[in-house]
């Protein structure tokens, strides 16, 4: 099994992720991560969906969704030509003995801390699932208290939008 | 001018109007009540009220599946609506064109578990086409609108609208025709030219060619056109449970039917050809057995509306999306061109075809118990009833052997549970039907069983002057079941009788039964009264028949393929394989 990452391009309409999930089950399929939110459309919202799958069942999946009627379109983006990004939310123990380590850790990864407290930092990072994953790992001996994500975010290089065709 | 303002209630009854929509089958209640009312002054609306909604649900898909138009049935919130849900699964997986509308609570009440609240849309997302929730009179004409262009193109299915109570309540003007905005809908009907070309290319170089013909063809009315097909290649044609009808029984190229309980000659030229060419049929688990053993020295053309049938079970060489009509047509055109009226030589596959046709012709032993013969009552309506009558069966063994002694001449002429496999199917689905085609004998073939599900719309028919024929294959069991345990479950008959035979205490006595909602009631136990009850029947249009057949409870349905194994263990008797060559031995 390989993952893959989908973009479905969705009228903004009540159940719509409801009819998109209960595919995702009904098929036997496992979403990794989900991500939704308007597009630069009204009316229109992009899911991005990263799913574990075999080639030929992920092709069934993509022509069960492209079924769904309010479902507009549907690409598998891939690697190459995609830029990703995860944000994460970190709630990490601190206290006055490892606090400056952890903010060292902030600067090398490029991460931001975003609320202090006396016996904590918050921290957002944002980029691909790898480094997210390192940065977990290299906090993970201080302790993590909390953590949120969002879904893989993912759109295609260049110029080209997932929209253009549809508008006219 | 300015547009008339209609209630949302108003505009339900004038947009269904103005959509074509002329028969509704349906049951009042609290959420719906709005809409009942200007429906009753509906001078080009025909409702008919049934007795429970799953009955008008069949009824509509009846009604959808004799005449090729869209079935209409409606029903209040909650438990009206719930009560539908069968139907629009059975029409879900038999692709037919049905519209269901369902009252719901007042939009402020939705989400408080109000008196008779279901969230419908919900519930029925895995199994409708689409479906729409209304919670504002002006959005009526065009959902409306939206639902049955849904529901009818495309690969067909059903749709379902919700609307609230206060959206019938509601006011608001009446435009039409309605903008229909719906921009992630577009079926494509139109074949890929370099598609048929390839596609004609392998049916030239074909030696084992077999035409796998699905319901698609029925729903597409494309039979003229494979009929056309199947003269210029001169293959032979294989028509699944969904299919009977789409090709003439009567020409000689018709094997009858593929699978789990089709022919002997069906079943192997799948199995042992070159070349499928499949056309709106989908490699059900029913016709394939076990799919890795299925046809596996077969290339395959596989023409469907639906992409998402393509490569679902088995690889497509050739795919072909679009209306098989369309494809089909072109397809000819280009077979035309390429042949210029030479046939591919396929008379060595013909040879072997045709010697297990003489070995293995359909057939049936007589029962052991002295009871009519099951096969031999079906068969019997099916001659006296000729192809221009329509026949609706329930779910089992009645079913099968419907489908295999009952010879079809036109699409549309028999009606079933095909994918679902819904029990009680029958008696709604002939009234749809005969609602539809008033003028053509409508059969139900019942099973003792699925007519206990769903035979109070005997009621329905009687006082709606809808006279079908109703008969029932009594073998006071579930027949199917009861084949099962016979076959796999040592003979072990766990909750599988029914004690409607005559020598059983009959409850209920379906000859009582019938006459209680105003049917002529026939019994017959010999096989000499069967012709004379048909024709009584036959001759009976002042009310509903019902003919309660009594037949031996062991007669089995065969050919069979057990399931889950290989089409290659295709038995014609109880531990009788075929031989496929003469001479050759196991």
């Amino acid at each position: 099994m390989s993952q893959h990452v989908l973009s479905l391009l969705v009228e903004d309409r009540p159940g719509l992720l409801t009819r998109v999930a209960g595919l995702f089950a009904r098929r036997g399929f496992n979403i990794e991560s989900l991500a939704v939110g308007a597009t630069e459309v009204e009316g229109l919202s992009r899911i991005t969906v990263v799913v574990n799958v075999d080639g030929l069942p992920l092709e069934q999946v993509t022509k069960q969704l492209n079924k769904l009627i309010n479902v507009i379109k549907v690409v598998e983006l891939d690697a190459e030509t995609t830029v990703e990004r995860d944000h994460m939310l970190i709630k990490v123990r601190t206290d006055a003995a490892t606090r400056s380590q952890v903010l060292e850790a902030v600067t090398l990864f490029r991460a931001r801390v975003i609320d202090v407290a006396s016996d904590a930092l918050i921290i957002e990072v944002t980029g691909e699932t790898a480094k997210c994953q390192a940065f977990i790992k290299v906090l993970e001996p201080f302790g993590i208290k909390e953590l949120v994500q969002s879904g893989v975010l993912a759109i295609g290089r260049g110029s080209k939008s997932i929209t253009e065709k549809v508008l006219k | 001018m300015a547009n008339e303002v209609l209630t949302g209630a108003q505009a339900i009854v004038r947009s269904l109007e103005l959509l074509g929509v002329t028969d509704i089958f349906g049951l009042p209640g609290g959420a719906i009540l709005p809409t009942y009312d200007p429906l009753m002054d509906s001078t080009k609306i025909r409702h008919i009220l049934v007795r429970h909604e799953q009955g008008a649900g069949h009824a509509a898909e009846g009604y959808a599946s004799a005449s090729g138009k869209l079935g209409v049935c409606i029903a209040t919130s909650g438990p009206g609506a719930t009560n539908l849900v069968t139907a629009i699964a059975d029409a879900h997986m038999d692709s037919v064109p049905l519209l269901a509308i369902t009252g719901q609570v007042n939009s402020t009440s939705i989400g408080t578990d109000a008196f008779q609240e279901a969230d419908i849309v919900g519930i029925t997302m895995p199994i409708t086409k689409h479906s729409f929730l209304v919670t504002k009179a002006e959005d009526i004409p065009a959902v409306l609108a939206s639902a049955v262009l849904i529901a009818t193109t495309g690969r067909p299915g059903p749709v379902l609208v919700d609307i609230a109570k206060d959206a019938q309540n509601g006011k608001a003007e009446f435009i039409w025709p309605p903008k229909i905005d719906l921009p992630g809908y577009k079926p494509v009907t139109k074949p890929h030219g370099k598609q048929i070309q390839a596609a004609a290319q392998l049916i030239k170089d074909a030696k084992r060619p077999v035409l796998y013909v699905g319901g698609g063809i029925v729903r597409a009315g494309a039979h003229l056109e494979l009929l056309e097909l199947a003269k210029i290649i001169g293959a032979p044609v294989v028509t699944t449970l969904m299919a009977r009808g789409a090709y003439p029984d009567s020409d000689e190229q018709n094997l009858g039917m593929p699978g789990m309980h089709g022919t002997v000659p069906a079943v192997t030229a799948l199995q042992r050809s070159d070349l499928l060419i499949t056309l709106g049929a989908r490699f059900d688990d029913r016709v394939t057995g076990q799919v890795k053993t299925f046809a596996v020295g077969a290339k395959v053309i596989h023409v469907d509306i639906d992409p998402a049938e393509i490569g679902k079970i088995r690889f497509a060489d050739v795919p072909i999306v679009g209306d098989a009509k369309e494809v089909i047509t072109e397809l000819n055109t280009e077979l035309k061109a390429d042949l210029k009226g030479n046939k591919p030589d396929i008379a060595e596959w013909w040879a072997f075809l045709n010697d297990l046709r003489t070995r293995y012709p359909l057939g049936y032993t007589q029962p052991d118990d002295g009871k009519m013969s099951p096969q031999f009552v079906i068969s019997r309506i099916g001659e006296l009833s000729g192809p221009e009558a329509i026949f609706a069966a329930g779910v089992g063994q009645h079913q099968m052997w419907s489908a295999q002694f009952i010879k079809y001449e036109r699409p549309n002429s028999w009606l079933n549970s095909g994918g679902a496999g819904t029990m009680g199917y029958a008696v709604p689905a002939a009234m749809g039907a005969k609602v539809a085609q008033p003028e053509r004998l409508v059969w139900a073939i019942d099973g003792d069983g699925c007519f206990q599900m769903t035979n109070q719309e005997l009621a329905t028919c009687t006082i709606n002057n809808i006279p079908i024929k109703v008969a029932i294959i009594n073998n006071s069991s579930l027949g199917m079941v009861r084949q099962w345990q016979t076959l796999f479950y040592n003979s072990r008959y766990s909750n599988t009788d029914l004690n409607t035979g005559t020598d059983t205490i009959m409850v209920p006595d379906f000859v009582k039964l019938a006459e209680a909602y105003g049917c002529l009631g026939i019994r017959v136990e010999k096989e000499e009264d069967v012709d004379a009850a048909i024709k009584l029947a036959m001759e009976t249009n002042d009310r509903p028949v019902v003919i309660d057949f009594i037949v031996g409870r062991d007669a089995m349905v065969w050919p069979m393929v057990p399931a889950g194994l290989s089409n290659d263990a295709v038995q014609f008797a109880k531990d009788e394989r075929p031989v496929w060559e003469e001479g050759e031995e196991e």
